[in-house]
């Protein structure tokens, strides 16, 4: 048991921060911040409320996520945590900032390419070339556009022979 | 078949909230179809596939959620998604009977999903409209996920049509069988009338004709007839159900109904 003194309000930066700081449990080199996943910070009279949006509709990570930035905040003395979902805007893997890309890369995931606009079933398939996280090759094919998670395809480097994983863009 | 089937009358109910019924609609169909997908997990022709379908699955699991979410809001008894996935019974269902069948093989899975997937994709685009927030809220998000299903579903249909002689003997054989569980999908009830009026649900007579368009182009590209002459099926959406979802719901929700309450 450690006897708090009263703290004063932490302000949206330092809940920023502290927010900084939960991983995503499937892709533990992001953050919840970097995956863009949150998109409000509210304090009123100590509470504090975080707006959050899901990245896929069943993503079973959701619901740690949540528990976790209410734990995070709640470890910095915060009583009163809210956890709200938000659909709209929906959550579009443009949001993943540059840093956050070169994470993934780093990590062995392929950051995800841009967004493009294609008919409901294409005949040949619009895509940009996508470069191997392991040799840097382009020379890479598309295997399937559903991964070990909601979040990821499955690609094949031709130069270096290895499969892996691109996050998908939508 | 000697005698025609018995009538099974749905219980007597309250006067229907049409919205709540709307959304158990759109819920029951994601939620028996999710479920009836999974199945492939662990049994997917290739492991692509296996991946692909158990995603398609947990998309569609996930969407159902949220709708019986709301539908346990709007009805405002404190039934929550759970609640209403697992400790409702058959006729209490909303689907339409295109999502119960049983798989099937891979060919009947591939072109019953792409038929549903080409619905939801347009439904939904018609949904981003809708003058229920919420809803249109939550179609933003839902879209992007329809998009890449219709495509997976929609390339696989062209793969098996326009493919080897049995691929293509199997993909005509399933669409011969599942056509006439479509124009469930774009029924008009007194439902559907009043959420249309409210400007909540779309003119389906509007989706049903894109639907057509979309549907039948990727149909010919893959060089599949459609089996005009098929007798159209319905009652889902009023809790008359085929044989097959009650054993499917048996299934789905012992665990829940031997262990009420539980968590995980």
């Amino acid at each position: 048991m450690v006897t708090t003194a009263a703290r004063a309000e932490p302000t949206r930066d330092d809940v920023w921060g502290w927010l900084a700081e939960v991983m995503d449990p499937e892709v533990p080199v992001l953050s919840v911040i970097e995956l863009g996943i949150v998109r409000e910070v509210e304090i009123a009279h100590g509470a504090v409320t975080v707006t959050v949006t899901p990245t896929y509709s069943g993503c079973p990570a959701v619901q740690v996520i949540n528990a976790e930035i209410e734990a995070a905040i709640r470890a910095h003395g915060v009583e009163e945590v809210h956890v709200r979902t938000v659909y709209a805007p929906a959550w579009t893997t443009e949001w993943i900032a540059p840093e956050a890309r070169a994470k993934l890369k780093a990590y062995g995931i392929a950051p995800p390419g841009h967004l493009l606009t294609e008919e409901l079933v294409p005949l040949r398939r619009a895509s940009a070339a996508v470069q191997c996280p392991y040799c840097d090759s382009m020379n890479t094919k598309l295997r399937s556009e559903f991964g070990s998670t909601a979040c990821k395809s499955i690609l094949f480097c031709e130069e270096c022979r290895q499969p892996f994983e691109q996050f998908k863009a939508i | 078949m000697t005698a025609p089937a018995p009538s099974i009358n749905p219980p007597p109910r309250e006067p229907a909230n049409a919205l709540f019924e709307y959304l158990l609609r759109l819920g029951d169909d994601r939620l028996v179809l999710g479920h009836r997908l999974s199945e492939w997990c662990g049994h997917g022709p290739i492991l692509e596939e296996d991946i692909a379908l158990s995603n398609i699955a947990l998309d569609l699991l996930g969407q159902a959620t949220i709708y019986l979410k709301m539908a346990g809001e709007v009805e405002g008894k404190g039934r929550d998604e759970d609640a209403l996935a697992f400790f409702r019974e058959v006729v209490d269902f909303r689907n339409a009977h295109l999502c119960e069948l049983p798989r099937g093989d891979f060919g009947f899975t591939i072109v019953r999903q792409f038929l549903f997937d080409a619905y939801d994709a347009i439904l939904l685009e018609f949904l981003l409209k809708s003058t229920h927030e919420e809803l249109a809220a939550f179609a933003s998000k839902a879209i992007k996920e329809a998009r890449y299903h219709v495509r997976h579903s929609g390339e696989w249909v062209i793969k098996l049509g326009d493919g080897t002689t049995e691929s293509h003997r199997r993909a005509q054989a399933a669409l011969d069988a599942l056509w006439k569980y479509t124009p469930e999908l774009f029924t008009c009830d007194a439902i559907d009338a009043e959420l249309e009026a409210r400007g909540i649900a779309p003119d389906q007579a509007l989706v049903q004709a894109k639907w057509n368009e979309v549907v039948r182009d990727v149909l010919a590209r893959a060089t599949l007839t459609v089996p005009e002459k098929a007798v159209a099926t319905r009652g889902g959406r009023q809790g008359r159900h085929t044989e097959h979802l009650g054993l499917m719901l048996a299934e789905m929700q012992s665990t829940a109904r031997a262990h009420p309450g539980a968590k995980w």
